[in-house]
């Protein structure tokens, strides 16, 4: 019941990692009039105090770490965590970087990946689809 | 216990909140038109506020707790009481109170000054400079609002709501002549500063305040908040339409009287960009309040 009600309206929050800014522009893409993802109650909101579904974007590093772990304790729970692009889900060619944190999903829990340079709004819609699916799953 | 009735359920709480939720998804489904999609299914407002009901309210370690929570029950309760005064008076125009009309702007002027209260209370900069905007911008679009209100007034010789709506149904309604066209253009400007929507949306600006207002409010607060909006979405045009429109009296003109007006604010919304606030405020002060003040003189003229 918990999972439905919140994957029927998702508001994403979109928190930038240092990434290139690939991945960003193609959240953008996403949710321009041409997909349409208000179609199923995704909306994007600029407080994270209304997030149900943040979208991080690129390589965390020592000057954002300490901010995305915040940014997540801000968030009013339950709150889903997507890594968008190659970077944020495995930080491909800055993995042994002097400045790099690791990965995502070794500092705060992770519920889906979209890999891809950056990956197409296509493949973003396919992962969320897919986590919503897991999580009805699970229940 | 009939008043109990009234004000929670019939022209009250539930009835003002379900149609409201249908009224905003009819802004979102027409802007959706606007773009060239789909737009999000019927229940989709619903669905948005039983989300934020399961989700966690957090209360911001600097805040006033007190203010911060129950400034949303304030701008509901006085949304409700405007529903239930409106609502009354179209089933029955002689049922109220002389003065209602002073009373409905009064609560309708409660609304901005809970969301200012709560935006203070909460803690955060920029929650603040949001509230500042709303506040410069509720001290400009206030005065034009009711001048533009007092015109129906003049005409009708009256400050009860139900002896307009009777006016307007023997000699016609306020729109067809000149002060009224001109208060009700007026009226439908600043409309849209009370509701927040998008040329005056200044204080509640996604893009740069992130959320303004509303930033610190999560969960159950925010979502009393929402409604409170759509509420309002839902209740102001009414209101349009009985000062200027001849009231709902034969309910298929009066539902397409609504629409009309419900339309053309979706609109203007969609059309427009936001202004910003020196703007506004030089918008109201100057261009809004000299033409209510024509408007007033011509009412007064007789024209």
């Amino acid at each position: 019941m918990n999972i439905k009600t919140l994957t029927r309206s998702l508001w994403a929050f979109h928190v930038c990692c240092s990434p290139c800014n690939n991945c960003d522009i193609e959240i953008l893409d996403t949710l321009t009039p041409r997909y349409d993802l208000e179609r199923f109650g995704i909306q994007l909101v600029g407080s994270i105090r209304h997030a149900d579904i943040l979208l991080v974007s690129g390589v965390v590093n020592k000057k954002n770490v300490s901010r995305l772990k915040r940014i997540y304790e801000q968030a009013p729970k339950p709150i889903l965590v997507v890594a968008i692009g190659n970077c944020a889900c495995s930080e491909i060619l800055f993995r042994n970087s002097y400045n790099a944190c690791g990965p995502v999903d070794k500092i705060i829990p992770v519920d889906a990946y979209v890999p891809g340079c950056p990956p197409k709004p296509e493949a973003m819609i396919m992962g969320i689809v897919k986590l919503i699916k897991t999580l009805h799953d699970k229940k | 216990m009939k008043l109990l009735f009234e004000f929670i359920i019939f022209p009250g709480f539930i009835f003002t909140a379900i149609l409201g939720m249908l009224v905003s998804w009819i802004d979102r489904k027409v802007t959706a038109r606007i773009q060239w999609r789909q737009g999000p299914p019927l229940l989709q407002p619903y669905y948005d506020l039983e989300k934020l009901l399961i989700k966690e309210t957090i209360i911001p370690e600097n805040a006033n707790a007190l203010i911060f929570l129950i400034s949303p029950l304030i701008a509901i309760i006085s949304t409700t009481i405007v529903s239930l005064i409106i609502w009354k008076t179209i089933f029955n125009p002689q049922s109220l109170f002389i003065g209602d009309l002073i009373v409905v702007i009064y609560l309708l002027a409660l609304t901005p000054i809970a969301v200012i209260l709560g935006a203070s209370a909460s803690g955060n900069p920029i929650a603040s400079l949001a509230a500042s905007r709303e506040m410069k911008l509720f001290m400009s679009y206030e005065l034009p609002f009711i001048f533009s209100i007092l015109v129906p007034v003049i005409k009708a010789h009256s400050i009860k709501l139900g002896e307009i709506i009777i006016y307007q149904q023997s000699t016609g309604m306020i729109f067809n002549s000149i002060s009224g066209i001109l208060a009700s253009a007026i009226f439908l400007i600043t409309i849209h500063a009370k509701l927040g929507l998008v040329p005056f949306d200044i204080a509640e600006a996604e893009t740069e305040l992130a959320g303004g207002v509303f930033i610190e409010y999560s969960g159950t607060p925010l979502a009393l908040h929402k409604l409170n909006r759509i509420m309002l979405l839902f209740v102001v045009p009414v209101f349009a339409v009985i000062l200027f429109l001849g009231g709902m009296h034969p309910f298929y003109t009066g539902i397409l009287k609504y629409l009309v007006v419900v339309v053309l604010i979706i609109l203007i919304k969609n059309t427009n960009p936001r202004l910003r606030i020196d703007q506004a405020i030089k918008f109201f002060w100057r261009r809004c309040t000299m033409l209510s003040i024509l408007a007033i003189i011509l009412a007064i003229k007789g024209f």
